[in-house]
């Protein structure tokens, strides 16, 4: 049974395709890479398996369940994760309160329980000396690290990472990659929208390009990077692998 | 669903939390101080200093509720005088029926709060300014239905029953004690209600609600469960009002005026605080105290007053005061204790 599987996922705002009969399936552990220009339909994809919107056709399933009528919450608490290109700390709240409120909630972890996951979710992230800070006042890397702390303190089987990388220097992708890498040894199946290619490539397995909607491509990353489709959609059309910049 | 596998985020040994930054001893103290002397007030104070507190405990009440729903459930309700109007009914209603006026306090929180679960099924599929015209929609509407019915005085009113047997130093005194007992409830519960996991989920829908969601967090039950909340508390302090002021009347107790100031004495005080509607309510009665004699300039420097604090102060003056000092009567928060953050200045909270 796989993980996540998604089927003919069709999604229209207005005119504009999102959507398009999008399907594809991962398991436990899977690290897939979505690349695509923008307005591509990547986030909305996210939003749809998140339930943060509703696809206008099409089914969700996750661990063999249909999600298609769960609220975003209880997607969360049934173990998807995810973050947001453009972070939203609780601000007013404590870096651990944030992380707390995902254990107590999409854990539903209690008590002691619950603090331990929610701290140990910002030590795994390299937050924990933060802990006590407001959220509202850390910076850019450590809002994106605690977007990805709180989805763990959900303790999910899945994280969908939305851009976590984007506007960061190269030491501290390198960081975020090495933690992103972990997950995958636990088993959490990573699902990661992003721009900076080579973040990608050095800890993917598998690569889905979207353009317009729908998948043009899917498969190795280095192949996919290569293919025809890709290069026409994403790159401009250019014989230039992205790689080898 | 379940999830197969255990949380390997979980630090491995246990964290220490307090939930206060400093020690709680002087605050425990202070409030004890001010708990014994608010109970014994009309007994020691003139009688017109009783019944002026008894006013701010009513105050006090329906900011706190206000408050609640604005300042941490991010639903700005300007009708929640429908709840202060159906609590002071429902008192009448009760006690026509011959229960004990003081007895009813608790039946009309109660009813209030049955009444306000249909409401929530019609209101929450509105969002933002439409969210706030419908809740005074549902005032009036709730006002003009009252007022057909002719057992409760219709449109001119009646009076209350029941306190008759009582000499009016007894009704005074027993309408102080009791205002002043549902002032404490309130507070104290909306206190242990904000430290709890449910006042965790009330931050995040405050800060961000898209997050909330994602987090796990039930948006729509909890909203539902502080509306009702809310409603209760409003209906509690309608029928302290009804007991205070026994001549019962539609437009007196559904009075958009009740809404004006829960709205008033939160946003001077600061919203998303627990100390912010009663600091409001304090810095309300002062300036009412020391400017009732001025006529319509009274009004005048309230609205001026209210324009000054949203335009250079717009978390409140206890939101200011907060966020210069980091300090809290009432702590709500979480703090981790380890040893490196000991020795650590955190950043200040806003």
């Amino acid at each position: 049974m796989p993980l996540l599987q998604l089927e003919g996922i069709s999604k229209k705002f207005g005119q504009v395709v999102v959507a398009k009969e999008i399907s594809f399936q991962l398991e436990a552990g899977d690290a897939v890479g979505i690349v695509g220009p923008n307005g591509a339909g990547k986030t909305s994809l996210f939003a749809m398996i998140s339930g943060d919107i509703k696809p206008d056709a099409g089914h969700v399933f996750f661990e063999g369940h249909e999600l298609s009528h769960l609220s975003a919450a209880r997607r969360a608490r049934a173990g998807i994760g995810r973050t947001y290109q453009v972070p939203r700390p609780f601000e007013h709240m404590t870096v651990f309160e944030n992380t707390l409120l995902a254990a107590q909630q999409g854990a539903r972890a209690r008590g002691q329980k619950a603090y331990n996951l929610a701290y140990g979710s910002l030590e795994r992230t390299g937050l924990g000396d933060y802990a006590n800070d407001a959220a509202g006042s850390l910076t850019l890397l450590r809002r994106k690290r605690l977007e990805l702390a709180r989805a763990l303190a959900t303790t999910p089987r899945i994280v969908l990472l939305d851009e976590i990388a984007g506007g960061l220097t190269d030491l501290e992708v390198n960081e975020l990659t090495t933690i992103i890498r972990g997950l995958r040894g636990e088993g959490i199946a990573v699902v990661w929208i992003e721009h900076v290619v080579r973040a990608l490539t050095n800890t993917v397995d598998r690569l889905l390009c979207l353009a317009g909607g729908a998948v043009v491509a899917d498969g190795d990353p280095h192949t996919v990077l290569s293919s025809d489709e890709v290069r026409a959609v994403y790159l401009g059309g250019k014989t230039l692998n992205p790689l080898e910049q | 669903m379940s999830k197969s596998t255990a949380p390997r985020t979980e630090s491995l040994s246990n964290v220490s939390i307090r939930r206060s930054t400093h020690s709680p001893i002087f605050t425990v103290i202070g409030s004890l101080i001010i708990v014994v002397l608010l109970s014994v007030a009309p007994w020691i104070a003139p009688a017109q200093v009783a019944s002026t507190l008894m006013n701010f405990f009513i105050l006090v009440i329906m900011a706190t509720m206000w408050n609640l729903l604005a300042g941490y459930a991010g639903m700005v309700s300007i009708g929640q005088q429908a709840f202060v109007g159906l609590g002071a009914y429902a008192t009448l209603y009760f006690a026509l029926k011959g229960v004990n006026p003081f007895v009813t306090i608790p039946l009309a929180a109660l009813a209030t709060a049955v009444i306000a679960v249909p409401v929530t099924f019609l209101l929450f599929r509105l969002r933002g300014g439409y969210f706030a015209i419908a809740t005074w929609v549902v005032a009036d509407t709730a006002m003009l239905i009252i007022g057909t019915i002719a057992v409760l005085g219709g449109g001119t009113g009646r009076l209350m029953p029941g306190l008759e047997n009582l000499s009016p130093s007894q009704t005074a005194h027993y309408s102080y004690l009791a205002t002043w007992i549902v002032a404490l409830i309130v507070v104290i519960g909306t206190y242990l209600l904000l430290r709890s996991r449910l006042g965790l989920v009330l931050a995040s829908i405050r800060d961000n609600e898209v997050a909330a969601r994602s987090a796990g967090a039930n948006v729509r039950s909890a909203r539902r469960t502080v509306y009702i909340i809310a409603a209760a508390g409003c209906g509690a302090a309608g029928a302290v009002l009804a007991i205070s002021q026994p001549f019962i009347q539609p437009t007196n107790e559904f009075s958009m005026q009740w809404a004006a100031e829960m709205l008033f004495v939160s946003m001077i005080g600061g919203l998303g605080t627990i100390e912010g509607p009663i600091i409001g309510s304090i810095i309300f009665f002062i300036l009412q105290q020391s400017l009732q004699q001025q006529g319509v300039w009274y009004l005048i420097i309230f609205g001026v007053f209210a324009v000054a604090v949203a335009l250079w102060q717009p978390k409140g003056l206890w939101g200011a005061f907060r966020s210069r000092f980091r300090s809290e009567l009432l702590p709500v928060g979480h703090w981790v204790r380890t040893e490196r953050l000991q020795t650590k200045t955190p950043e200040p909270l806003e």
